[in-house]
């Protein structure tokens, strides 16, 4: 059977190319995937701690599923948003939305 | 399932169905009788008050196997939640019909964020915390941008929810890391998993690290504060008054129970990290703040040093009895900081006649010829906020600077007194604008806002006279937490 570190070192690593591309890219639905990268890694530490740790119990499986559920909401809510700003600007580049500067 | 199950969350269960409830009813009102909505959504939130003051004479008890629980801390809350959802409608009655923005989907969005709020003072599991995070969080992702097509509005819209969502990122991986390091979501398994020494410490620390980042993004402590004045500056300005006390609130009461009652092994390692974010939140905060001159931006510097000023809670965390007494304070200094920072939004609302162009500093000038009782409402919260007296802000700041200073860390008490004089600068302008200025302000006569202010002034002065039931009512409510 394969370790569980190995899956540790892989989402890890998805973890921290989702929080490169959040911080690096510009375009709004590029963070946003990036984000979803991050969501999707900490799915993978759930089922693999519930897989190596204690399968008889079932809160890692589950909180897994939840997460499913609740990106798929967010992705909803965030695309709306985008589609909204692009419509009016014509634009999603994060650097270009800045009406409000101090 | 059982009945104790279904009472522990009746509360909730109830303002979700109403909600709902609201939402199709808004289908079948007609245009012309859309306010109803606003008086709909109060009864409910009166509602659930009466049932949730009705259950505090009950025991705490559990429900569905551990997931939630009801207990002093979440009745506490509860209450407090209710009031800000009663505050947010109240302010954003005739607001919304000034701002053009009255569309039926904006009470049951603020229902289910306030539903999410309790949730998250009732968590007893971290799914649990998750799930209530998001639920609190995306209806004021969409009542940020309510304002559409108004640029500003959209704008702050998508940028709340980028930082909202990266921030859930870092608590999704946080609850994973604790997950795989005490193999169990559920706050008290965690807790004995640490104490049976059967938990890995690295890995929980990591996890505790993680949801530290995540909850610091939804409080607004430097440096995960950056989106706060942008946000705050851009959403309509009753959503702001909502999310700017009710978010804030529910990050404090996830950071108080899981940092409380999960993490205490940690709290060796923790609380020193906990007093550089409040030091740096607080100095951060306050410095900025000064050099504002635009009145959204300035309230939003303002509460990210409060946010400063309530971390310190988390700094005597090694020390039992100012622990229970920091947290007590903490409860405390939320339910004053709620009255004043809704207060002063409401202040803002009235004043806010263009709502194109920003309210500066300068316009509060001559206030108190032309409307005197707003300026002396303004003025409690003013003083509140910098903590002077007779006011909750005074007592709160008392009540949380004496826990850190038993806890030990009486440098982090001379840091929060300098940083209150420092924001005395920015507060005391706006009332020495209003006082001594002259101008002519002009100001929006409206029943239920001005209720609303007078309401949290006369609480926050008349309760700060004689604040010993509060204290009572905070201790209380931390009793069992430990």
């Amino acid at each position: 059977m394969i370790p569980l570190s190995w899956y540790l070192y892989l989402s890890a690593a998805l973890f921290a190319i989702g929080l490169y591309g959040v911080l690096a890219r510009k375009n709004a639905i590029a963070i946003l995937l990036g984000i979803e990268l991050m969501l999707n890694a900490a799915n993978i530490n759930l089922v693999a701690f519930w897989r190596y740790t204690d399968p008889a119990q079932m809160a890692g499986q589950v909180f897994a599923i939840i997460v499913f559920a609740v990106a798929a909401a967010e992705v909803a809510v965030g695309l709306s948003l985008v589609i909204s700003i692009y419509r009016a600007r014509k634009t999603v580049i994060a650097d270009e939305l800045d009406l409000m500067k101090w | 399932m059982t009945i104790t199950d279904f009472s522990v969350i009746l509360p909730v269960t109830l303002l979700t169905a109403w909600a709902s409830i609201l939402l199709l009813a808004e289908l079948f009102l007609p245009r012309a009788q859309r306010p109803f909505l606003a008086l709909l959504a109060a009864l409910g939130l009166a509602l659930t008050l009466g049932i949730s003051l009705a259950q505090s004479a009950q025991e705490f008890a559990p429900g569905f196997g551990g997931m939630v629980v009801r207990d002093g801390f979440s009745n506490f809350l509860n209450v407090l939640f209710l009031l800000t959802g009663l505050f947010g409608v109240a302010l954003s009655y005739r607001y919304n019909q000034r701002a053009q923005i009255e569309r039926g989907e904006y009470y049951p969005l603020l229902l289910f964020s306030v539903a999410g709020m309790m949730l998250m003072g009732q968590a007893a599991d971290l799914i649990v915390v998750f799930l209530a995070l998001e639920l609190l969080s995306f209806p004021l992702y969409i009542l940020s941008a309510f304002a559409y097509p108004r640029p500003q509005s959209e704008e702050a819209g998508l940028k709340y929810f980028l930082l909202g969502a990266f921030a859930s990122g870092f608590v999704v991986y946080g609850i994973a890391l604790t997950f795989g390091a005490s193999g169990s979501t559920d706050l008290a398994r965690i807790v004995a998993s640490v104490a049976a020494g059967s938990a890995n410490l690295p890995l929980l620390t990591a996890g505790a690290g993680l949801l530290l980042v995540g909850f610091g993004f939804k409080v607004a402590a430097v440096p995960f504060h950056m989106w706060t004045p942008d946000v705050y500056q851009g959403a309509p300005t009753s959503v702001t008054a909502f999310m700017a006390a009710g978010a804030k609130t529910a990050g404090f009461a996830a950071l108080l129970r899981v940092f409380g009652a999960a993490f205490p092994a940690l709290a060796a390692d923790l609380s020193p990290l906990m007093a550089i974010l409040a030091a740096v939140t607080m100095l951060f905060g306050n410095l900025i703040a000064v050099a504002q001159t635009d009145m959204k931006r300035m309230l939003a510097y303002s509460s990210i040093a409060q946010a400063g000023y309530l971390l310190m809670a988390f700094a005597p965390f090694e020390i039992e009895a100012a622990r229970t007494m920091a947290v007590a304070g903490a409860l405390f200094y939320l339910l004053a900081y709620t009255l004043a920072s809704f207060g002063s939004w409401g202040v803002v609302i009235a004043l806010e006649k263009d709502l194109d162009r920003h309210l500066s500093i300068g316009d509060f000038a001559g206030l108190a010829r032309r409307s005197p009782w707003l300026a002396a409402a303004m003025t409690v919260f003013m003083l509140s906020l910098t903590g002077l007296p007779p006011t909750l802000g005074l007592v709160g700041k008392i009540y949380l600077f004496r826990a850190v200073i038993e806890g030990g860390m009486v440098w982090l008490a001379v840091i929060g007194a300098l940083t209150s004089v420092v924001s005395a600068f920015y507060y005391l302008r706006i009332v020495v604008n209003m006082f001594m200025r002259e101008g002519e302000p002009a100001v929006e006569r409206e029943w239920w806002l001005e209720f609303a202010i007078g309401a949290a002034a006369v609480v926050t002065v008349v309760v700060s006279l004689w604040p010993f039931p509060l204290f009572e009512w905070a201790e209380w409510a931390v009793m069992k937490l430990f």
